[in-house]
């Protein structure tokens, strides 16, 4: 079963790296979005899916991540992939340093710690004190990265941005697969289920909780380093409340305690205001609320969930 | 000197509005423990249907009477239909429904009324007064949220359904048993907290101007305001929203600057939640396992 599901990745990944040669160029932008949101939401899912914590607020570590790699990119002339591990360790230790206050409590103090921190995070990236760093309200434009000479395939920037995103958006999933499978998984899910249990058995609960906090902070900052350098521009008013809520939609779409779930829910994310915004403005927003509530309703585990139980179905079936 | 009594008294103006929510805030989350994250929307969409009653002709105080009641009317219902089946269900499916109505209030406003910024009439009109340090408006509207807050003290000290809904409240089992239909008395209960929110939106929004996402400042402060006093304790919801005001007044005048007045409300959140996290007056919640 581990094998089984170990090769449908691998070949979900190889017919997504397929599709570079396939689609035009805004499609693999979209494409690229996919895999932001879809990793975005793997951070996400970490710590609301796996151990139980609500965030309301991981748009704002995806805003930190994306502007650790602008700052990094525009001012100091970084490379684009040196970027990444910068973004991850400053993300991680963000995480870390907001969730120890707000981790000892209830979960309802996380989302609403998180949330606080969500509508906060526009009026601190404008902050003039940072405005060298940040750019301010204008934010920082970026240039794509070109691929590197000397390629077996000629591929123009956006096929190897794709491909890049692509690459580790896949090595970040098959790490998350691996630490919920394992030990700290198991404990993570024990938080989650039965505190004094899992205290009991010896989990010190605090720490777990703080430092998965952090693991799904550094996952959605790099996300945000990715986002950052496939939009090839940061400004405060992309990182608002709404980013956050977005991907907690995407998350509850997808199916909260699930390493697949967050590819449906970065689609979803990624793809339906396009649809909706063709009706009006307000839309997106409209369809997300009535989504939520009707998945809360209806289908709790989400579209991964839901995937889950009819292939099972389906698997027991005499033929 | 005059203008530190200026931020003062116009602290303590805005300091209503988040006693207010954050008072709407603490009575839901008395009686069924969850936060309501769609508070604030609510709140704004009452006050675009008290613009949209003041336009079509309606004289101010029957809009504020018409507003008021309908948003009793919403939040009952909001209550019977989408939470009353959410009852039991993990802390992860209510966040998912109040961050769902705050989406769907938030579009429908705009949908309906647009996003661009919007006067709201204040009737509260004339000369500023006590010397000039405090606007007609904001001497009104302070009366009027202390008297909603006095009435809500009453009504819960007083009558005899107030008494009934703090009992469903505090203990549902018993409650129950005593032939108290609990289900209404929770549904009343957000009746009164979206009433509650309204008038607060319709005294807000003068000042802060009317459109979609006038709330989501007012929100936070209110969630400042009520852990500050304790989110298990309503009167020190009330003094920590008055408290959140006068602080969030002088702070942003000699301290950080209007930039970072949001900021500053996410400080005071993370501090008292390090330091007490039961709030100045909240009681330590002791749970037996």
């Amino acid at each position: 079963m581990r094998v089984l599901r170990f090769l449908a990745g691998l070949l979900f990944v190889a017919a997504a790296a397929g599709l570079a040669f396939a689609v035009s160029d805004y499609r693999l932008f979209q494409l690229t979005t996919v895999a932001v949101y879809a990793v975005a939401i793997l951070g996400l899912a970490l710590v609301t899916g796996f151990n139980g914590q609500i965030s309301l607020g991981h748009g704002a570590f995806y805003a930190v991540g994306a502007y650790v790699t602008a700052i990094l990119m525009a001012h100091y002339g970084v490379p684009y992939w040196a970027t990444l591990p910068a973004s991850a360790a400053i993300c991680a230790a963000l995480g870390f340093l907001i969730g120890l206050p707000a981790l000892r409590l209830g979960g309802l103090y996380l989302a609403l710690t998180t949330f606080a921190l969500a509508v906060a995070t526009p009026q601190l990236l404008k902050y003039h004190a940072f405005e060298g760093w940040t750019g301010g309200v204008q934010g920082l434009v970026l240039d794509k990265p070109d691929p590197p000479p000397g390629l077996p395939l000629p591929l123009n920037a956006d096929q190897w941005l794709y491909l890049c995103t692509l690459g580790v958006s896949a090595v970040l999933f098959l790490l998350a697969a691996n630490l919920v499978r394992g030990r700290i998984g198991l404990a993570m899910r024990a938080v989650r289920d039965h505190p004094l249990a899992a205290e009991a058995t010896g989990i010190d609960v605090a720490l777990l909780k703080t430092r998965t906090f952090a693991v799904s902070a550094m996952v959605t900052g790099v996300a945000g380093s990715m986002g950052a350098v496939a939009v090839g521009f940061v400004a405060p008013d992309s990182f608002t409340v709404m980013l956050s809520i977005t991907l907690f939609v995407g998350l509850v779409v997808g199916g909260v305690a699930s390493v697949a779930g967050p590819v449906f829910g970065g689609a979803f994310i990624a793809f339906l205001p396009n649809i909706a915004e063709d009706i009006s403005k307000a839309a997106p927003g409209a369809v997300y609320g009535v989504v939520l509530i009707a998945f809360m309703f209806l289908l709790p585990s989400g579209v991964a969930g839901g995937l889950g139980r009819l292939l099972r179905r389906a698997a027991r079936r005499p033929a | 000197m005059d203008e530190f009594l200026h931020q003062v008294l116009s602290g303590v103006a805005s300091g209503g509005i988040y006693a207010s929510v954050a008072l709407a805030l603490v009575m839901i989350f008395q009686a069924t423990h969850h936060v309501n994250f769609a508070q604030g929307e609510m709140a704004m969409f009452s006050t675009f249907i008290a613009l949209a009653l003041i336009e079509a002709g309606v004289p101010y105080w029957g809009a504020f009477a018409i507003t008021v009641l309908l948003s009793l009317i919403l939040g009952a219902a909001i209550q019977r239909v989408l939470l009353t089946p959410m009852a039991g269900s993990p802390v992860l499916a209510s966040v998912g429904v109040f961050i769902g109505l705050l989406l769907i209030f938030n579009s429908i406003a705009g949908w309906l009324f647009g996003y661009t910024l919007k006067p709201f009439p204040t009737p509260f009109e004339g000369p500023p007064v006590l010397g000039g340090f405090v606007t007609r408006h904001d001497l009104g509207s302070t009366a009027v949220t202390l008297a909603v807050l006095g009435g809500v003290y009453g009504f819960f000290r007083f009558t005899n359904l107030g008494l009934a809904m703090r009992a469903a409240a505090y203990n549902p089992v018993s409650s129950r048993l005593m032939g108290i239909r609990v289900g209404r008395m929770l549904a009343l209960g957000w009746g009164l907290a979206a009433a509650i929110g309204a008038i607060a939106g319709m005294m807000v929004a003068p000042v802060v101007f009317l459109d979609p996402n006038m709330m989501s400042g007012v929100l936070l402060y209110a969630f400042a305001g009520a852990l500050l006093g304790g989110i298990s304790n309503p009167l020190g919801a009330v003094f920590g929203g008055f408290a959140i005001g006068v602080i969030e007044n002088l702070a942003g005048a000699y301290l950080v600057g209007p930039e970072l007045k949001l900021t500053l409300a996410l400080a005071i959140i993370v501090a008292v939640l390090t330091v007490r996290p039961a709030g100045l007056f909240g009681r330590t919640v002791v749970s037996r396992v």
